[in-house]
């Protein structure tokens, strides 16, 4: 089975490279540089000390707003769903949060604030936290109430029930927003570099794209997208199956 | 002795049950029958604390542990059945001795969707039986299972139950014959809003009359 899922996901890179070489093949223009090429790019880029430091620059950027995003949005969420009053009174903020455009709330907290650390992180933050907050409020709805009674005959203490009761009916929300993150904030976060910061990912796309340097941009492009592979498959994939092992049920096996 | 008074009960502005009180003596089983949604379950849910009106009366100076047997057996499903039973009781060697008492052990890994319904409800009825309880409130636990499974399940109750000569039992059923085979007391719940309109021995008392009472 999972030999199985290896060879699926190999077939299926493969698959792309192969059809990415031709276009590139046929196209014979330095701006639609093949896999080759632009693997030599990232290459250079690596050798000249640029893609590491830029990288981790911009995942500390990534880790930072995700877990201030997935903690205020996820609390935010999972009381909205449980208490009525509380969505009641939240519930128009966040529809305006939801359709404030993401580069609006960048340009003015640049503004108000300046090009700085805080503002720029701020951005991204502010930009995910609704989205966290709207797929948890769905979780915090769909508490088992029956459980909840079953918790309390039994004198479940506060730990208890959060870490065996609510936590387990969350995590696939929490799993949602993660993946949903993950992906939305990495390239909030290069709109936010592009515009107001000085190092990072998006400021060397913001450097390349000068020169019209095509390879560079989608090597910079495919280190990033490696990171949140190589997160997916080492860190959220082994997880899921973790909390989904009930389901197929592998504890006795 | 535990006695138990309420002030009637209100569901969505309706009152459903009118005031009413029980008693129960130490080991004494005391069913309780009555037509669908005439309040069974309601009760129950307010005697266990689970109800959201705060204007009952309840129990009296002395408060039992309550044990619940809900009609489904509520286990969560992403726990084994172990562990369900080790979030109620720490001690895993009690633990086990209670699944053997209900012939699980050997299902102590599985988890609950692994299980069937029958053996679902005699994880639930080892559970309830770990917390020592003064008064089990069962809720059907016999609805839903084939013959040999509620047959299984019944003698089980009555060995873990019934005949536990401290532990007392409020069952609610509307299957006579289960009554009167389980019951000390049986009272007949009845009229709208719901009252009891009969309670005696289950020995003074015959399936006919209980028929004629359940018509009210």
């Amino acid at each position: 089975m999972k030999a199985n899922r290896f060879t699926d996901q190999f077939i299926a890179i493969s698959s792309l490279l192969v059809c990415w070489w031709a276009v590139a093949f046929f196209a014979e223009s330095a701006l639609v540089p093949g896999p080759y090429v632009v693997f030599q790019a990232m290459a250079i880029e690596w050798n000249q000390e640029r893609l590491l430091p830029s990288l981790l620059i911009t995942l500390q950027r990534v880790a930072i707003s995700f877990i201030f995003a997935m903690l205020v949005g996820g609390l935010m969420g999972v009381f909205m769903g449980r208490y009525r009053l509380l969505n009641r009174i939240l519930d128009p903020i966040l529809i305006i949060l939801l359709n404030i455009p993401a580069l609006v709330v960048i340009i003015l907290l640049y503004i108000w604030f300046g090009l700085i650390e805080v503002a720029a992180v701020a951005a991204v933050i502010i930009n995910k936290l609704p989205n966290v907050a709207v797929t948890l409020r769905e979780g915090g709805r769909m508490f088992d109430h029956e459980l909840d009674e079953m918790a309390k005959m039994y004198h479940f203490s506060t730990y208890k029930k959060v870490m065996h009761l609510w936590w387990p009916q969350l995590f696939p929300y929490v799993m949602i927003a993660t993946r949903g993150g993950l992906a939305l904030i990495w390239k909030i976060v290069l709109v936010v570099e592009l515009l107001g910061r000085s190092d990072g990912v998006g400021f060397q796309l913001h450097l390349a794209f000068q020169l019209f340097d095509v390879a560079t941009i989608l090597a910079y492009s495919f280190a990033f997208i490696m990171v949140v592979q190589f997160i997916e498959w080492f860190i959220l994939q082994p997880l899921d199956r973790k909390a989904s092992r009930w389901r197929k049920g592998e504890a006795h096996v | 002795m535990f006695s138990y008074q309420n002030n009637g009960m209100l569901l969505s502005g309706h009152q459903i049950l009118s005031s009413l009180q029980l008693t129960f003596n130490l080991g004494e089983t005391h069913c309780l029958i009555g037509p669908s949604g005439c309040g069974k379950s309601s009760l129950l849910n307010q005697m266990a604390g689970l109800s959201s009106q705060t204007d009952v009366m309840g129990w009296g100076e002395k408060v039992p542990e309550i044990g619940y047997l809900f009609q489904q057996p509520r286990l969560l499903p992403w726990r084994t059945i172990l562990e369900n039973l080790l979030l109620v009781e720490p001690d895993q060697s009690l633990v086990l001795e209670r699944l053997s008492e209900v012939k699980l052990v050997e299902y102590a890994k599985y988890y609950p969707n692994e299980i069937s319904l029958g053996m679902a409800r005699r994880v639930a009825l080892a559970r309830c039986l770990l917390l020592e309880p003064d008064i089990i409130l069962m809720d059907e636990p016999l609805t839903s299972l084939d013959l040999p499974t509620a047959k299984e399940m019944r003698e089980l109750i009555i060995r873990l139950v019934c005949e536990h000569p401290t532990r007392s039992m409020l069952y609610v059923t509307h299957d006579l014959d289960e009554a009167l085979q389980l019951g000390d007391i049986i009272s007949v719940l009845g009229g709208k809003p719901a009252q009891v309109i009969h309670s005696t021995s289950s020995e003074l008392v015959s399936r006919e009359e209980l028929e004629v009472l359940l018509q009210y």
